[in-house]
């Protein structure tokens, strides 16, 4: 009774087939770039160095580390992030936690969609026209960390908005029940419950942040500077764009040199993406509802 | 007595004591935050027409803007602003990208979503996330120093850079994304269809190809959009790898110059308020508005899908 047909036996080999098919596809998409990932390590892996990391580009950049790049990095990011965050965190709550499904709603969420689909080169021509002219900051890293942040706001909205969805709402209930206001529930029950979901986001935005270039080129990065910034209107140097200037504008650079400063710009870049994504399977382990 | 009680605990609760105006206070500033993602995109919108705004009265002709492809802000004697080439040179790429990342990406999304499962399906996700992250300098690097050669080797052409260099590239970029989203949309199929197909007797493949693409459709579309708005506003990546030439391309080995490539290209050597300056914004506007239609209508896909 249970005898598998001819019709059977087709569908469940087509069946197979398709299967492998798009695994195979799916395989086609990620292999090239772990075979591209695995160039960058093996031809810019042996350069990279505690020099190199820590020591100044020299002789017209053709030679020497990449230390004013990697702090002006660091500098940009922790910037961008001080304004970007608190904003986002709290756009994130009024969306979870006040607002109701209206038109002023709808048209805050067109306008997230839009600040994470807009090139990044209209970012910086935003930046340029309001924090470097009509502001008055000059090129300089302020300017250049606002255009980031406002960049990569949604990065942090989307994460945050999230994570506090993911409380259940008895949870507020309960704290309602108790008498608190509004406002306590949420800073003493809602955010604490979301506040690692908030991290994965803050994280996810650093990565972000690390890896953009035509936000800050017009900015506050330069080429190359021979001195560190002194204050945050100053213009600093950023491993992005110094990616961006070994590999297309120096001449005479030496071939592995622009490996090594992709690769330390990718390794920063993955590694926190990686963290973001074990703190997510972590969080999600230990959740107790 | 008891009701007594009762009175005084509700007059108690409607004393406006500190934590009530924190309350209020915590609450506005809370929507003076919501809000100021719309002031932002309005800002943005309104700085980029400050800076570009008077180049429509002074040296805009439609026709030449749109119509020729002779971009020569610079030039001394008789400069001109035609985008047509630039136009061109990013749809040439654009297009080839999502020919190579359209059909990859729903594949991977459907073998992810439908296929794969347990251990596979997370180490997968995983990957893709992580692709996604690869800043697009280091992909416009990846482009010009291993694509580059292997171009000119493979197919014996003495440049390597061009629409088919930039759009694997933006393909590859792209990609990522656009697996993601359309796996969410996948995702978004409730069970219940694919097992009301499956007690039927449909096989996993029939249930895929009848029941969860056909339900998936509108957000599959959004998918695609977001991934052609993701090529169309790249700019790192196309401005080292297209070879940059202005140039109506005839072969996929051709260079090409794209719209978003030109601005970060120029912008450093005009000075502010510069007729070539207000070109270059006016560009950004473009680019903007463009951008701004294509999230508008992935978003209007997206929410015909919510409402079934």
């Amino acid at each position: 009774m249970f005898q598998s047909t001819e019709l059977n036996r087709r569908n469940h080999s087509v069946q197979k087939l398709v299967s492998i098919l798009f695994g195979v596809v799916t395989c086609l998409l990620i292999v090239p770039v772990l075979t591209i990932m695995t160039v960058l390590v093996y031809k810019g892996g042996p350069n990279i160095s505690f020099e190199f990391l820590f020591s100044a580009p020299t002789n017209g950049m053709t030679a020497g580390g990449i230390f004013p790049a990697l702090l002006g990095t660091i500098l940009l990011v922790v910037v961008a992030l001080i304004f970007s965050v608190p904003l986002g965190v709290a756009t994130a709550v009024y969306l979870s936690e006040y607002a109701s499904d209206t038109w002023l709603t709808r048209l805050i969420n067109l306008a997230i969609i839009n600040l994470a689909g807009v090139p990044s080169i209209v970012h910086a021509l935003f930046g340029l026209g309001a924090f470097v002219i009509f502001a008055g900051f000059g090129t300089s890293i302020l300017a250049a960390s606002l255009t980031l942040g406002i960049m990569t706001l949604p990065v942090v909205i989307v994460a945050t908005r999230e994570s506090l969805q993911a409380v259940p709402p008895e949870f507020r209930m309960a704290c309602w029940g108790m008498g608190a206001t509004r406002w306590q529930t949420i800073r003493k029950v809602v955010l604490p419950n979301a506040m690692s979901g908030i991290l994965t986001g803050v994280i996810l935005e650093v990565s972000r942040t690390a890896g953009e270039t035509a936000p800050i080129m017009f900015t506050g990065a330069a080429f190359f500077l021979p001195f560190l910034p002194q204050g945050i209107l100053d213009q600093t140097m950023a491993m992005s764009l110094h990616l961006f200037v070994v590999s297309t504008q120096v001449p005479g650079v030496p071939e592995t040199l622009p490996y090594s400063v992709a690769l330390v710009l990718v390794s920063m870049v993955l590694i926190m993406n990686a963290a973001s994504i074990i703190l997510r399977a972590y969080v999600r382990g230990q959740k107790k509802w | 007595m008891n009701s007594d009680k009762n009175i005084l605990v509700s007059q108690d609760l409607d004393v406006k004591d500190s934590a009530w105006y924190w309350d209020k206070f915590f609450q506005i500033l809370m929507f003076i935050s919501g809000v100021s993602a719309i002031f932002l995109i309005v800002s943005i919108f309104f700085f980029i027409t400050k800076e570009g705004f008077s180049f429509f009265f002074e040296s805009f002709s439609f026709r030449e803007f749109f119509l020729s492809s002779a971009w020569r802000p610079t030039s001394l004697s008789n400069p001109t602003h035609g985008i047509l080439a630039l136009a061109i040179g990013t749809a040439s790429v654009t297009g080839f990208a999502m020919l190579l990342a359209v059909p990859f990406s729903l594949c991977a999304a459907i073998f992810i979503s439908e296929f794969a499962s347990g251990r596979v399906r997370e180490i997968l996700k995983v990957l893709i996330e992580l692709l996604a992250a690869i800043p697009s300098v280091v992909w416009g690097f990846i482009g010009l120093s291993i694509m580059n050669p292997l171009i000119i080797d493979l197919f014996d052409v003495p440049v390597g850079l061009g629409i088919l260099n930039s759009g694997i590239i933006l393909g590859l970029m792209a990609a990522p994304i656009m697996t993601t989203i359309a796996e969410d949309a996948l995702k978004a199929v409730p069970d219940h269809y694919r097992e009301a197909a499956e007690a039927l007797g449909a096989t996993k493949w029939q249930v895929t190809f009848k029941v969860v693409l056909p339900a998936a459709k509108n957000g599959l579309v959004a998918a695609i959009l977001l991934g052609v708005g993701r090529g169309f506003g790249e700019t790192m990546a196309v401005l080292m790898t297209s070879g940059h030439s202005i140039n109506l391309p005839t072969s996929p080995f051709d260079s090409v110059r794209a719209l978003t490539a030109t601005i970060a290209a120029e912008l450093g050597e005009t000075a502010v308020g510069s007729e070539h300056y207000k070109a270059l914004f006016t560009l950004g506007i473009l680019l903007f508005l463009v951008t701004f239609v294509i999230n508008l209508i992935a978003d209007i896909v997206v929410k015909g899908n919510k409402r079934h």
